[in-house]
């Protein structure tokens, strides 16, 4: 219907005027749109850039380089282990300040904590391999403590007040003479990687993590890529439809989104309580982590096996192979690099995930290197919790090297994953 | 361990292979036989080892329950009478002494005395186990391989029994999906009936009082702490809603951007950072929570509260003075932005599949891009969106690592933002990484804990696929 009073010109004047507004509404629509991905993409350049800004500190240390008149009556030459070298390091050194101790020798106290515990290996391992070092001043490059460390890197300033550092204006002054002297160096960090957990920051590593959570993805990988493929298969080449089968799906679609703390309290009640298996050890983790990363590989084969033509099939079973001979000597392989993908990823995830392996007890403190998938071992991401809550300030660059150590894992795992799907992916 | 026998089986079921294709071989001279020679061998192969294996995994499995069982039936009295925790860490103990290492602590009297002996007793017992299963196994495997060898003759359709061998093992292992539920549903269920027990279910779901940890003070006679969800509740709540107000419009104005106005360069690089933000391991994300945006918040609210202090909202002021790291606010923020890939990619599949004539009608009426966004594409997905929203929400809920460092231990009755809460994940987290014992209401709350957070979600799951499917038949 239209008006007798509204000509053409004036309709196509609302209109424009109209398809400004619309226009404008558009743009920010769109705008929006962007901004959201702007949002997202900052947050992840955010938290990577925080993780770098206050991890990459913990990838080197200092040490300082002392004369050590090894005494004679001190260093006992059959037992050097024995001798508190700290102490005698510290009290060389408090001489050479020209500094006096008091009666309970505060100072030298005071001097040994600037000097890591690791100054009594390298000294006592100095004088095991050449015992006529006795009675002779040696040089040695001993690792400074975590606080002392923390100075070097200026995350502890003198500026401070000194009641709320955690160095006094005395040992500051130290450090500062030992530093102008040139005795101070920095060097690559190669306890971080070759060392187990520690209760002191300076000689914690990451390293027993690092093999613990391998064993336990080994384990997760024996026992979820084969179950998971297998059920993948079953699903889809074989199973009859019916009861079983709609139920079995449905059971999976679920398993997928069941939150991954209630896989760790299966772990504990089934695995530890009433398999009495050793709790916190590598078998246990990969167990659980198993059971939480084969919906996601009996996803991902699913719909790789899904995407082989039909046509594959048919021809193998036109030329009189059996259901299973088409099976596994056509589709499964034609689906191989989507199932490795699928499967790769899943243990990327599942060497990421933290929560069920705290409560099977992978919280407490664990200095060794696990040598075997029952013995009690830390995990990359449990390690991160720990050192995290750790009171020390040290832990906290420790925490962000070791988050550092874990993405660098997944980021090799997944380009490993877009390799394969790059190279071997076929479409059809 | 029982597993040392395992390279024994498998050299068994070698040679029963080997065996199995020489007779077929021998038998079938002559004629035509049915099935190949190493399909025989197959059929022996399995045989010998899948009955063989199935008693070494089912004696790995329950070794563990009957082992205690009968290292504690023929204890002494004294050990007998000892608390069921008590029992398991005397035997532990006993086994170490037995072997030649230190007890981890130090017994009384009649104790200390039982353990060698027992240790002794305790170790010939698994020997024993062990042993017998080892030898059950290789025994079975011996009768299944001469069960085979006696079948085998040309006639037989060895092939297809193979098949059928397989397609079982198939069909086992996608049967694990179902026994994971049913293990995950036992011991939730089993743990929780304990706690309920001791502690009214009314009270648990009602009550607003939660302090567990009063449970464990052995001077306190008659208290049992107080075990009241409600504060935990809605402190998972308020937590969620924080997160859910971040997740859902980026992440749903990212997948209308990505599968709307985006060109396929743009979307080649957006789609793989967002993968990379769903990749970032929670604890990382935790870390960052705790350290980065907590200390940035309680100063940016410190420094609002201090310009506040004295004028008209001196209240409000001396408040956000005293805001703490941990709130709410901080731990609900970092999980919205979790969540926000998990949003995108979901919204984006869904919108994506929107029949592409939807479009093409819109556009045809002269509607802008954003038009037939919001007035036909959204309405098309909105059962679908609105599904994704509740998968997200149920993460949300479930998600335990970033509250855990984030979120803080004060179980408190608010919906306050900026207060320290705490959420039911957090709790399931603290009562069993302390120190255990597994009688206590204490301990087994967690259970009662784990069962609600499970049926919870749960439910939200099954109401989302529910949703989701329905919205995807419509357009199929």
């Amino acid at each position: 219907m239209t008006d007798a009073t509204v000509t053409p010109e004036m309709r196509a004047d609302r209109l424009r005027a109209g398809l400004k507004r619309r226009y404008a509404r558009e743009g920010r629509f769109r705008l929006y749109g962007l901004l959201a991905i702007g949002v997202a993409v900052g947050f992840l350049l955010l938290l990577l850039g925080r993780i770098i800004e206050q991890g990459h500190t913990a990838f080197y240390t200092h040490t300082i380089t002392v004369p050590v008149y090894m005494d004679p009556a001190r260093v006992d030459r059959a037992y050097p282990q024995g001798t508190n070298f700290e102490l005698l390091v510290a009290e060389q050194q408090l001489a050479r300040f020209g500094v006096a101790d008091d009666a309970q020798g505060t100072k030298a106290t005071a001097m040994r904590s600037l000097f890591s515990s690791e100054l009594k290996f390298a000294a006592a391992a100095r004088i095991q391999s050449n015992p006529n070092l006795i009675g002779q001043t040696v040089p040695i490059a001993a690792p400074v403590s975590d606080d002392a460390d923390l100075f070097f890197k200026h995350a502890i300033s003198r500026d401070t007040p000194a009641d709320q550092r955690r160095l006094t204006d005395e040992q500051i002054g130290w450090l500062d003479r030992m530093k102008d002297s040139g005795a101070v160096a920095a060097h690559f960090n190669s306890g971080l990687f070759t060392k187990g957990d520690s209760t002191e920051p300076e000689l914690a590593g990451v390293l027993g993590a690092v093999v613990g959570s391998a064993l336990m993805l080994l384990v997760t990988a024996f026992i979820a890529i084969p179950l998971g493929v297998g059920a993948a298969l079953y699903l889809e080449e074989f199973a009859p439809r019916g009861r079983i089968t709609d139920l079995i799906e449905v059971n999976i679609n679920n398993l997928a989104a069941v939150p991954s703390i209630i896989y760790g309290l299966l772990g504990l009640a089934l695995f530890i309580n009433w398999m009495h298996l050793p709790r916190a050890s590598p078998l246990v983790g990969g167990l659980v982590l198993a059971l939480m990363a084969l919906p996601t590989i009996i996803i991902a084969t699913r719909s790789s096996l899904k995407a082989v033509p039909p046509s594959i099939r048919e021809a193998a079973l036109a030329m009189g192979a059996s259901k299973t001979q088409t099976v596994f000597h056509h589709t499964l392989p034609l689906a191989m690099p989507g199932v490795m993908t699928g499967a790769i990823i899943s243990m990327a995830h599942a060497l990421g995930e933290t929560a069920p392996l705290l409560l099977i007890g992978m919280v407490s403190f664990i200095p060794g290197i696990p040598h075997s998938i029952g013995e009690p071992t830390g995990a990359l991401p449990s390690l991160v919790y720990i050192w995290e809550n750790a009171s020390e300030r040290a832990f906290h660059e420790r925490t962000a090297a070791a988050i550092l150590v874990l993405l660098a894992f997944m980021i090799v795992m997944n380009a490993a994953a877009i390799f394969l799907r790059r190279r071997f992916e076929r479409r059809w | 361990m029982t597993w040392l026998f395992l390279p024994i089986l498998i050299a068994a079921a070698v040679a029963a292979y080997l065996g199995g294709r020489g007779l077929a071989r021998r038998r079938g001279e002559g004629q035509r036989p049915h099935s190949r020679p190493g399909q025989h061998g197959a059929y022996a192969l399995i045989w010998t080892a899948v009955p063989a294996l199935a008693i070494l995994i089912a004696a790995s499995v329950f070794s563990g329950p009957v082992q205690q069982q009968l290292t504690a039936s023929g204890a002494p009295e004294a050990v007998q009478q000892l608390e069921p925790f008590r029992r398991e860490a005397f035997f532990a103990d006993a086994r170490a002494v037995g072997a030649g290492r230190p007890a981890a602590q130090i017994w009384p009297a009649p104790y200390a005395e039982l353990l060698p002996a027992e240790g002794r007793r305790a170790a010939r017992i698994d020997l024993m186990l062990q042993i017998g299963a080892g030898a059950a196994a290789l025994l079975v495997g011996l009768l299944g391989a001469l069960f085979v060898f006696g079948q085998i003759r040309p006639g037989m359709r060895a092939r297809n029994r193979v098949e059928g061998w397989i397609v079982g093992v198939l069909f086992v292992c996608s049967a694990v999906a179902i026994l994971t539920t049913v293990g995950i549903i036992a011991s939730l269920v089993y743990d929780s009936m304990r706690f309920f027990s001791s502690v009214p279910i009314t009270e648990f779901l009602f009550g607003t009082q939660w302090s567990p940890q009063t449970a464990i003070r052995a001077d306190q006679v008659g208290s049992t702490g107080a075990f009241g969800a409600l504060p935990l509740f809605t402190g998972t709540f308020l937590i969620m809603l924080i997160a859910m107000f971040v997740a859902a419009p980026v992440g749903l104005f990212s997948a209308i951007y990505l599968s709307e106005y985006a060109g396929p360069a743009f979307r080649a690089v957006i789609k793989p950072v967002l993968e990379i933000l769903a990749g970032v391991p929670t604890v990382v994300y935790g870390f960052f929570a705790a350290l980065t945006v907590g200390p940035a918040f309680r100063v940016f609210f410190n420094e609002i509260g201090a310009l506040l202090v004295g004028g008209p909202l001196d209240g409000l002021g001396q408040y956000l003075m005293l805001v703490q790291n941990q709130m709410a606010l901080v731990a609900g923020m970092v999980m919205g932005i979790m969540l926000i890939p998990f949003v995108s990619s979901l919204s984006d599949d869904i919108i994506n599949a929107v029949p592409q004539s939807l479009r093409d009608g819109s556009y045809a009426m002269g509607a802008t891009k954003s038009e037939t966004v919001k007035r036909v594409l959204l309405p098309a997905a909105l059962p679908g969106v609105a599904g994704a929203m509740l998968l997200a929400m149920s993460r949300a809920i479930g998600e335990t690592m970033i509250v855990t460092m984030a979120a803080g231990l004060a179980a408190r009755l608010t919906l306050n933002p900026l207060d320290t809460v705490t959420t039911v994940t957090v709790q399931i987290v603290t009562l069993l990484t302390g120190d255990q014992e597994f009688n206590s209401p204490k301990t087994l709350s967690a259970f009662g804990l784990g069962l609600t957070l499970f049926l919870v979600t749960l439910a939200l799951n099954i109401v989302a696929q529910r949703i989701v499917q329905t919205y995807r038949q419509q357009y199929d």
